[in-house]
């Protein structure tokens, strides 16, 4: 270790020696590094962070969330049921910083993007030679009147976990049973497309077994759903009586909503409610627009092949802000589309060219505690957005035993379990 | 130094991993611990693969794996089968 070479020199030119090797996989082996910045902290931006790191050890690699604990979205709605813990939805970072990624608290306040750098709240800066967006959703606070901020202590959305989805369960429980609850379900695109209905289920569950007078209209700006013949087969196994779907077209896109008086409104009728969740419009994360990255729709149009931006060269954008076309706005997403994103920027850093990638989507939700549903996609790039892999994807059986669905509810935990542990474990 | 070029030889398998590969560690865990009854891929023989993702394709499943192993050629699925059986822990 002496003869004048540092240790850090000697390590990186035994693991060249070492990769040239004929055990080693032929490969990118001899990495660029490079300085690559990731903001935000879950599903996609973890995912990306980390996978960056593993990719390419002698990559710096910052991680910007402001957050000190991820709560996530996926079985939360067991959450709002009173079916589990807030605590199993929580996980923190520190095992990223373990890998070697860098973490930052401080909130990113702006980019600049002809220098290549990111300036946070606290006034410091990191430049960057390629930098990750997964900022996640933001709620269109203007998109529905009466649902503001301060609308959202009163009728929550818990369209991000947390308090809002604390909020939520204390309402239900602290409900009189006859009770009626409404919910408001936006048009597409948003975060988690069959969450809805799969929050409708289980709140259906919950007023079953412990408020059986009680009453849930789901209004819905939408005619159809994902999932949909499952759902709506379930529903009727299972809730007849106490679960009502209203689509678009029977009057059910509501147009406003008065926190005060405790109604929710469409065209056609209003709904007085003991409880309102308004799943409202949504957006791409906040930091899409100072970076310039989102287009009208509020949302990020990226290339299918890196993820990287088709307004700004040089930010690649994952998860629910990207506008992926077949691909939806799930957390299994984000986790694919993050580890294709981490070795296109490899390769990108490395001056080679990024692979065509293949991508899987799959997507439990839970009826009843018991009874699951599924729905699975593969995803190839063609005529510049990402498509459906023809003859494959689609939802689980309709006529199905309840062993199929017993099954299915076991695979929704076993993949929570899975991910997360890939993610923050 | 052994272990410092295990992990540049792993590290550069990740990053090559041949299309749709990465995607599969969503569901089936790379860490032994994971409590879930999907199967973990990484250094199960190639052919043990191969077998089940052409039984998928071809067969009844009552899982999503039915949906997906329709999404992939042959050459694909050996590629991505050949990929796990180098993959260790």
């Amino acid at each position: 270790m002496t003869h004048g070479i540092s240790r850090r020199a000697l390590l990186a030119s035994t693991a060249a020696a070492g990769c040239s090797a004929a055990l080693c996989v032929p490969a990118l082996g001899q990495g660029a590094g490079g300085r690559v910045v990731v903001i935000g902290g879950g599903f996609a931006g973890a995912t990306c962070a980390r996978f960056l790191k593993r990719m390419d050890p002698r990559l710096i690699v910052t991680l910007v969330e402001a957050s000190p604990v991820f709560v996530a979205c996926p079985l939360s709605n067991s959450v709002i049921a009173g079916l589990r813990d807030i605590a199993a939805q929580q996980f923190t970072l520190d095992k990223l910083a373990d890998d070697g990624v860098a973490l930052t608290r401080a909130p990113a306040s702006g980019i600049n993007t002809q220098t290549r750098a990111v300036t946070l709240t606290n006034n410091s800066r990191i430049s960057y030679d390629r930098l990750v967006l997964a900022p996640g959703i933001d709620i269109r606070w203007d998109a529905l009147p009466g649902y503001n901020e301060a609308a959202a202590d009163r009728m929550p959305h818990a369209w991000k976990a947390g308090e809002q989805t604390l909020l939520l369960r204390r309402q239900l429980e602290s409900m009189e049973d006859g009770g009626t609850v409404v919910i408001s379900a936006p048009a597409n695109p948003f975060r988690c497309p069959p969450g809805p209905y799969e929050r409708a289920s289980l709140i259906a569950y919950y007023l079953k077994t412990k408020k059986p007078k009680s009453k849930l209209i789901v209004l819905d700006a939408k005619d159809a759903f994902s999932k949909q013949r499952l759902f709506q087969k379930a529903w009727k196994e299972l809730y007849p009586g106490i679960l009502e779907w209203v689509p678009l077209s029977a009057g059910g896109k509501v147009t406003s909503v008065d926190p005060a008086g405790m109604t929710v409104v469409t065209d056609f009728a209003t709904h007085k409610a003991s409880v309102a969740n308004v799943i409202p419009p949504q957006k791409a994360g906040r930091i899409a627009e100072a970076a310039g990255i989102a287009d009208r729709t509020g949302w990020c149009p990226v290339d299918p092949v890196t993820f990287e931006s088709k307004q700004q060269p040089g930010i690649h954008v994952i998860g629910d802000a990207a506008i992926m076309g077949a691909m939806p706005k799930s957390a299994f997403s984000a986790n694919a589309q993050a580890k294709v994103c981490a070795a296109a920027v490899v390769r990108l850093l490395a001056g080679k060219k990024p692979d065509q990638p293949k991508l899987i989507n799959t997507c439990y939700s839970l009826v009843a505690p018991d009874y699951g549903i599924s729905i699975a996609g593969v995803y190839h790039a063609a005529d510049g957005q990402l498509r459906d892999v023809e003859g494959a994807g689609g939802i689980s059986p309709i006529d199905a035993p309840s062993s199929t669905r017993a099954q299915d509810a076991s695979l929704a935990n076993g993949w929570f379990k899975t991910i997360t542990e890939e993610v923050f474990g | 130094m052994l272990t410092s070029s295990a992990v540049t030889c792993m590290a550069a398998g990740l990053a090559d991993a041949p299309p749709g590969a990465t995607s599969c560690s969503g569901c089936h865990p790379a860490k032994k611990w994971v409590d879930t009854q999907v199967p973990r891929l990484n250094g199960r023989p190639a052919a043990d693969i191969i077998a089940a993702m052409q039984a998928f394709k071809t067969g009844q499943s009552g899982t999503v794996m039915g949906l997906i192993a329709k999404g992939f050629s042959s050459e694909e699925i050996k590629a991505i089968a050949d990929w796990y059986t180098s993959q260790k822990d």
